[in-house]
């Protein structure tokens, strides 16, 4: 037999970009056997009520994600580093909004 | 008298819409959930076609017809449809119903299909009735869709494992020779001249045939010999399937003629 073992389509994760100058935004996931069938599968579903002009494809085993119980590690340090956040100027009225 | 292009615009129109509805067949069956969506998505896009196709033809005839009334109301041997369109997912010989879906029947007589429409709609695109032209512009961007999906399929079926190797080529030896009434001198190649364009002629063949055989080669599949009986659904000389798929269609509209939204 072949090393496939699973009758499963492989998992990819689906981008939109909703119109020009935005940036991709991840929008779901589905299920599809290679990147050209994903392609077209992400138009069906995910771009049926113009939502997008452009699509990115990943393979959802191509994303490498940080792990839940790294969390207080990775995050949890930065939460008393309030001298990071650039509030403690005064900007000139002359500045405006930024 | 008829404007000379009614009898193009109806075979037209009744080719996307009884696909349309057969394709729609699908809809909750598919093989996965990304299929049934785009081949929900499919019927779509063909029924919006038939409705601005309808719409116009019904301008044209005046007397009270409507889009309705010519999807609705009228019988089997008024369709104007390609007979390989009517027929059900499935090959000859396996029972009939609607239970019995073959999903490389479908993908098969879609490939045969969009590439016969793809090379329709270009031409009518550069026909001189220009609200056809506009409705065929319309129609080339979802059609060249339609192409992009069925011949995918077609590949990946044909090129894929030893059993869709075996459907999809039992599909395209099915349905090939019903691909014959493509080419016919047509009950309305006047009405097509009428607008400035030779439809199904010559020309039009040889692209079709160097389409198909393009994605077949890819796909490792033979092209079966297409002699034999010729179909005359664009005639009005329907297989049995029609009038069992208008049935279904048609019943509410009929049960309740006045019906609204």
């Amino acid at each position: 037999m072949s090393t496939s073992t699973s009758h499963e389509w492989p998992l990819w994760e689906v981008f939109v970009r909703s119109k020009q100058g935005l940036e991709h935004r991840h929008c779901g996931s589905l299920h599809a056997s290679d990147a050209k069938h994903a392609m077209q599968m992400a138009r069906d579903v995910y771009t049926r009520r113009q939502e997008g002009v452009s699509l990115w494809v990943v393979a959802s085993a191509d994303i490498h994600a940080s792990e839940p119980h790294d969390k207080a590690a990775l995050f949890e340090p930065a939460s008393d580093k309030i001298f990071r956040h650039p509030s403690f100027y005064d900007i000139p009225n002359e500045v405006g909004h930024m | 008298m008829d404007a000379p292009q009614l009898p193009l615009l109806l075979h037209l129109a009744d080719n996307c819409l009884v696909l349309g509805q057969r394709n729609a067949e699908w809809c909750g069956h598919a093989p996965v959930l990304e299929e049934d969506i785009a081949l929900a998505n499919h019927s779509l896009d063909l029924i919006g076609q038939s409705r601005l196709l309808y719409q116009y033809a019904a301008e044209l005839m005046g007397k009270g017809e409507t889009e309705d009334s010519l999807a609705y109301f009228r019988d089997a041997p008024a369709f104007r449809n390609f007979t390989l369109l009517e027929l059900p997912h499935h090959g000859p010989l396996a029972p009939s119903g609607s239970s019995q879906r073959d999903f490389a029947t479908t993908l098969v007589r879609n490939f045969l299909y969009s590439a016969w429409a793809l090379g329709a709609w270009s031409s009518l695109a550069q026909c001189t009735d220009k609200q056809l032209c506009a409705i065929a512009a319309k129609a080339i961007k979802e059609t060249t869709y339609h192409w992009h999906h069925a011949q995918n399929w077609v590949v990946r079926m044909g090129d894929g494992t030893p059993e869709s190797q075996q459907r999809v080529q039992a599909a395209l030896n099915h349905l090939m020779p019903f691909t014959q009434e493509f080419w016919m001198p047509l009950a309305h190649a006047e009405s097509a001249q009428s607008v400035g364009v030779a439809l199904s002629d010559a020309h039009s063949q040889n692209e079709w045939s160097s389409l198909i055989d393009a994605v077949l080669v890819q796909a490792c599949l033979k092209r079966p010999t297409d002699s034999g009986f010729v179909p005359s659904g664009n005639r009005g000389i329907h297989s049995e399937h029609l009038s069992y798929l208008l049935g279904e269609m048609q019943s509410l509209a009929r049960a309740h003629p006045h019906a609204v939204w």
